[in-house]
């Protein structure tokens, strides 16, 4: 059976994102809910949750001791999938924007920026929003005509290659709603919270072979 | 295009529904897991509990009735009533609860929404205004409507977003309870004077009453109870009634 490490860093969506991907896995993967570097380099596939403020979670997630090096190891190198769910996304940026700048990880190049509030679309972008999927991808199989996905977040994330956008969303301009490349996956909504198609696109990732 | 969310709103008393709800052949109409099933299953775009139980005690058993109703379903979900401090912001974040309304709390020390949006970010974080029209203003009442505060408002919402809130639930008590529609100048008043997304609350009689509350009183959501709990609409109306009317809704 996949074991599946889902990253215990203090992200306030850690047990909803267990409790669905449990619920989209049923008996074809265990969901090890866990802050320990060993583990990451154990797991087949590996979650990282994140909700709130950049800085904070990327503090978090640093000051686990071993933790970067461990997921660098399992993820960029040894190839295992990845998701990171909305802050989780975003931290595989090169740079988040909120108070100040705070390095991400660095593994898909761009910057996490501000919202910024135009008349009748404020901020936080908060609500369903339609996905756009300019090309097929695995994860996103199956998600039915005009998906819509759970947003809530007050930054975006700007990929230098538009080409990693696997998902766009339409607020006053075009965000990325999903990235990808090679064996990571991302999502700035949240599938956890996005009721039949979010346990989809869990499912989906929990079978992916990248 | 972002759609507009309608938001069915629990009272939960004790772990238990109160207010009677009779839509649907449930076993039992009083629990609110599953209730939350049902609407879930009906498309509901999140959900309200709002907990009048009086005592304290009464905590633990919300605190449970929570954590049943995150397992259950998987839609945002919002929970408010007797919130005073981080500490019950952070239990009932725990417990499942993806955002938490602040009412009374925020009311009296707004700091406390600083506080909140601090620790969990401002996106968990929304701040409940009952308000009612007094002498050429929209003036704010708290404990469940009893106490006045003197306070504006339109200025306090203002303040509560310049702290951090995230959201704004904005009841409107001239029109809570009497379904004649909500209080479009109140929620044009606030939505025209915040960047932050503002829930319609109070007055929605009938599934014509949601177009109005986002088309001309600019809400990004619409909040209902007794209209959906007692099978006087559904869901499925209510959206359909939305986009009739031109407001964008999501498609299931």
């Amino acid at each position: 059976m996949t074991r599946v490490a889902l990253i215990d860093y203090g992200s306030g969506n850690l047990h909803s994102c267990a409790r669905a991907l449990a619920a989209a896995a049923g008996d074809a993967a265990a969901i090890h809910v866990t802050a320990r570097p060993e583990d990451i380099l154990a797991a087949g596939r590996i979650v990282l949750p994140g909700v709130g403020h950049f800085a904070d979670c990327a503090g978090a997630l640093r000051a686990i001791p071993g933790m970067v090096d461990a997921l660098e190891e399992a993820v960029l190198r040894k190839g295992r999938p990845f998701l990171g769910i909305c802050v989780g996304m975003q931290l595989m940026a090169d740079i988040g924007l909120e108070d100040g700048e705070t390095p991400g990880l660095g593994w898909v190049h761009g910057i996490v920026e501000a919202l910024v509030p135009a008349p009748g679309l404020p901020v936080p972008h908060v609500g369903w929003n339609e996905l756009m999927i300019p090309a097929p991808h695995p994860v996103l199989a199956g998600l039915g005509d005009k998906p819509h996905a759970y947003f809530t977040h007050s930054y975006a994330f700007r990929p230098e290659d538009q080409g990693e956008v696997s998902a766009w969303t339409d607020y006053g301009a075009p965000l990325a709603a999903a990235i990808a490349r090679d064996n990571l996956f991302g999502t700035q909504f949240h599938p956890e919270k996005s009721q039949r198609l979010g346990l989809t696109l869990l499912a989906n990732f929990l079978e992916w072979t990248p | 295009m972002l759609k507009t969310r309608i938001i069915p709103c629990l009272d939960v008393k004790d772990g238990r529904t109160v207010k009677g709800v009779n839509f649907v052949d449930l076993k039992d109409a009083g629990d609110p897991v599953a209730l939350a099933r049902v609407y879930d299953a009906a498309g509901a775009d999140e959900l309200c509990f709002l907990d009048i139980t009086a005592s304290h005690e009464g905590r633990g058993t919300l605190l449970e009735t929570v954590s049943r109703t995150a397992e259950a379903c998987f839609m945002p979900l919002t929970v408010g009533g007797g919130v005073r401090s981080v500490e019950d912001m952070v239990a009932l974040l725990r417990a499942g609860a993806d955002k938490v309304a602040i009412n009374s709390a925020a009311v009296a020390d707004p700091a406390l929404i600083s506080a909140c949006a601090a620790k969990a970010g401002r996106q968990c974080v929304v701040v409940a205004i009952d308000a009612r029209a007094v002498d050429g203003h929209w003036e704010i009442f708290t404990h469940g409507g009893r106490k006045p505060t003197g306070i504006n408002a339109v200025e306090f919402a203002r303040e509560a977003a310049r702290r951090g809130a995230g959201e704004i639930l904005l009841t409107s008590m001239d029109r809570d309870g009497t379904k004649s529609g909500y209080d479009i100048p109140l929620l044009k008043a606030v939505s025209s004077a915040v960047t932050i997304p503002v829930i319609a609350s109070g007055g929605a009689g009938s599934v014509a009453d949601f177009a109005p509350a986002v088309l001309e009183g600019g809400a990004s959501a619409v909040l209902a109870a007794s209209i959906f709990h007692f099978g006087e609409a559904t869901l499925a109306e209510a959206r359909a009634a939305l986009a009739e009317a031109g407001a964008p809704v999501r498609s299931l």
